[in-house]
C-alpha cells in the first residue's frame, strides 16, 4: 500500500485561548474507501512526536506508517472494511500548522507568538476535517496515548459522532509525575541557548535540548524489564570501562542515538506546545466529576492498557472504565501482559488485533442494522 | 426494556447448539428482548453474544480472567476485566434488568454480600448454581468418607474453585430469610428439565429472584 500525504486548508479555527488562527492547514492520510453512506469511517489519532503517516509505504520517504501493523487489509483497522483517516495535530510540525508554521500577519514563523493550544483544539480542527471528507458519524476514534486520550475527547465532545471509542495506554488527565517529565522536557529545550526565545528558524535549532528531552522521553516509554533485556549493562567497547564519558554503555548509545535522529524530524517549540497541551488536558475539565464528563458519551468503549506502563499505568486506564461504569455507559476493558512498557501499545500488535478486530466488527454490524 | 416474548422452539434448540449448557438456555428464555443484562463471570462471552444477535440484548459482562475477557471482547461484547467480589460497587442502582451470575456463586468469596450488590444493581438477578445436595454428590461422600467427587464437582479438594457449597433447599432458605422474591426456579439433571425431589435430584439449579 503506497500512501500519499495530503492537505486540506480551512479558512480559521477560533482556540480555546480565544484566539482565533487563519489559514490552518491540516495533513492528514487516508486508507481504503469510504463506503456510499459513510459509515464505515475510523479516525487514527497519533500518540505525541507522531505524524499523520500512520500506515502504507510513504510515497516519497518509503517508509511504513507508525501504527502500519495495525493498519492495513485483514488487520486490526481493516482498510479492506474500513475508512482510515488519521491527521497531524495541531501544533504539530508535520504538516499541519504549528509553531513553526508561517504567521501570513508577520510572513515569518510563528515560533513563540504561536497561540497556546489544547487538546479540545486539536479534535476541533479533525472535526472539520472528518466533516470536510463528507463524513458525519465516525464508527471509530482510536489513538495510544496521547492519542487515546484524543479518543475520550472526541466522545465527550461530539457524543453522536462517535460510535465507537478506543483510548489505548491513555488517561483521563496527567498526575503530577506526568507533568513533571514533561517540564523536565520542556527545561532541557529552554535551557539550550540556540533555542533563543524560540526564535531558532533558519539558524541552528536547541538540537542538544531537543536530543536530552527525547532521551527523557525514551527511558519513560520503556520498563526496567524491557531496558534490562535490550540493553542491560552490555558495554560497546570490549575491554571496559573506558574511564571516560564516551558513550560506553549500549543504552547510552541507544538513547543518544534516539535523540540525535528525533532532532531532524521533530521541531523544539512543538514539543513544548504539544506537551503543555497534554499537561492542561484533564477531560472532566468543567463537570463536577469524571463519571459527569464520561456520562456525555454515547459512543461504545474499549479500554486497553499495559501491564508494564508506568508513564500511564493502568490504574489510569481503570479510573476511566470505573468513570463510564458508574455513568452506566458501554465499556470494555481489558488490561494486556507486556513487558515492553509505555511502547507496548505500538508493539503488542496481536492481542490488540484480536481485540480491536472483533469490537469494531460489531459496532459496524450493530451500526449497519 | 421490551415486553417478553416466548422464544420459538427453534431458536430454543440453537441456544442449545450454540451453548450446550442447560442453565444458558433457561437463562436466555428468561431474559426477554431488548433487555439490559449484565453477566458476573461472563467467560468467553459466549450467552452475551448469542443473547446480542438473537434478541438484541445490551449486555456487558465482567470476569477475571485476561485471556477469558480478551475472547469475550474479540467477539464484540462489552467485557470488563475485574473481580465480582468488588466489582460491582460502581454501578449505578437499578442499572440493569437482569444480573445473571452463572454457576459462580459457589467460588464467591462472600456469596451473600455478591447477590446483594446484584439486586442492588439489577432489576432481578438470575443465579445459577450446581446443586450441593444432588444424591450423586451425597452418595459420593457417604461411600467414600472423601470430599465428593462427581462430573459437577470433578476437582480434588484442593483443587477445587468452589469455596461454598450449597444446595437448593440451602437457596430458598435464604431467599426467605433474605425476603427475596423468587420470580422462578427451574431444574436441571443433565440438560433435562425436572421438578421432582430438586433438592435431591437436581443437578443445576437456576432462580429468577427479586428483592424484597
Amino acid at each position: 500500500m503506497i500512501v500519499e500525504t495530503k492537505f486540506a486548508q480551512f479558512d480559521s479555527l477560533t482556540l480555546d485561548c480565544g484566539v482565533t488562527l487563519s489559514h490552518v492547514d491540516v495533513a492528514y492520510e487516508t486508507y481504503g474507501e469510504l463506503n456510499r453512506d459513510k459509515s464505515n469511517a475510523v479516525l487514527i489519532e497519533h500518540a505525541f512526536t507522531g505524524d499523520a503517516h500512520a500506515a502504507g509505504i510513504d510515497k516519497e520517504t518509503g517508509k511504513p506508517g507508525w501504527w502500519d501493523n495495525m493498519i492495513g487489509p485483514a488487520k486490526a483497522f481493516d482498510t479492506d472494511k474500513y475508512f482510515v483517516v488519521c491527521a497531524n495535530v495541531l501544533g504539530g510540525c508535520r504538516g499541519t500548522i504549528g509553531p513553526s508554521s508561517i504567521d501570513p500577519v508577520t510572513g515569518k514563523p510563528y515560533a513563540m507568538t504561536f497561540p497556546m493550544v489544547t487538546l479540545s483544539d486539536m479534535v476541533r480542527l479533525q472535526k472539520q476535517l472528518v466533516e470536510h471528507l463528507g463524513i458525519r458519524r465516525l464508527l471509530g476514534v482510536a489513538g495510544g496515548s496521547m492519542g487515546g486520550m484524543q479518543a475520550l475527547e472526541w466522545a465527550v465532545r461530539y457524543p453522536e459522532a462517535v460510535a465507537s471509542a478506543f483510548p489505548i495506554a491513555a488517561t483521563a488527565r496527567h498526575t503530577a509525575q506526568q507533568i513533571a517529565f514533561n517540564e523536565v522536557g520542556r527545561q532541557a529545550i529552554m535551557a539550550d541557548p540556540d533555542w533563543n526565545g524560540g526564535n531558532y528558524y533558519g539558524l541552528q535549532p536547541p538540537a542538544r535540548g531537543l536530543s536530552v528531552a527525547r532521551m527523557v522521553g525514551h527511558i519513560t516509554y520503556m520498563s526496567d524489564e524491557s531496558m534490562r533485556e535490550k540493553f542491560g549493562r552490555r558495554l560497546r567497547i570490549k575491554d571496559g570501562p573506558a574511564f571516560a564519558f564516551d558513550d560506553e554503555f549500549e543504552v547510552e548509545s541507544y538513547l543518544r542515538h534516539r535523540g540525535r535522529q528525533f532532532v531532524d524530524r521533530f521541531d523544539a517549540n512543538s514539543y513544548l506546545y504539544i506537551t503543555k497541551a497534554m499537561d492542561v488536558f484533564d477531560i472532566a475539565n468543567g463537570y463536577h466529576s469524571l463519571a459527569e464528563a464520561l456520562g456525555k458519551t454515547q459512543s461504545r468503549f474499549l479500554v486497553i492498557s499495559f501491564t508494564s506502563d508506568w508513564l500511564y499505568p493502568s490504574y489510569q486506564s481503570l479510573e476511566i472504565v470505573n468513570a463510564l461504569r458508574r455513568a452506566n455507559r458501554d465499556v470494555a476493558y481489558c488490561e494486556l501482559n507486556s513487558n515492553y512498557g509505555h511502547d507496548a501499545f505500538l508493539v503488542e500488535v496481536e492481542e490488540q488485533t484480536e481485540l480491536i478486530r472483533g469490537f469494531l466488527a460489531r459496532v459496524y454490524r450493530e451500526a449497519a442494522a | 426494556m421490551a415486553s417478553s416474548a416466548r422464544p420459538l422452539a427453534t431458536s430454543k434448540r440453537l441456544v442449545k447448539q450454540v451453548l450446550g449448557r442447560g442453565d444458558y438456555a433457561i437463562i436466555s428464555e428468561i431474559v426477554p428482548p431488548g433487555a439490559k443484562v449484565l453477566d458476573l463471570g461472563c467467560g468467553e462471552g459466549e450467552l452475551l453474544e448469542w443473547l446480542a444477535d438473537n434478541k438484541k440484548v445490551d449486555g456487558r459482562g465482567i470476569e477475571i480472567s485476561s485471556a477469558l475477557v480478551r475472547r469475550a471482547i474479540a467477539r464484540g461484547v462489552s467485557a470488563y476485566q475485574g473481580d465480582i467480589n468488588e466489582g460491582l460497587a460502581d454501578y449505578p442502582d437499578k442499572a440493569f434488568d437482569y444480573v445473571i451470575l452463572s454457576q459462580t456463586l459457589q467460588q464467591t468469596l462472600k456469596p451473600l454480600r455478591v447477590l446483594k450488590e446484584m439486586l442492588r444493581v439489577g432489576h432481578g438477578i438470575i443465579v445459577a448454581f450446581p446443586n450441593f445436595g444432588h444424591w450423586r454428590v451425597r452418595v459420593s461422600h457417604l461411600v467414600s468418607g472423601r470430599a465428593p467427587k462427581t462430573t459437577l464437582f470433578p476437582y480434588d479438594w484442593h483443587e477445587s474453585p468452589n469455596i461454598h457449597f450449597l444446595t437448593v433447599d440451602d437457596f430458598e432458605i435464604l431467599c426467605q430469610s433474605q425476603k427475596w422474591k423468587i420470580e422462578r426456579r427451574f431444574f436441571l439433571s443433565g440438560s433435562r428439565r425436572m421438578q421432582a425431589l430438586p433438592n435431591l435430584m437436581a443437578e443445576i439449579a437456576v432462580y429468577l429472584v427479586q428483592g424484597g
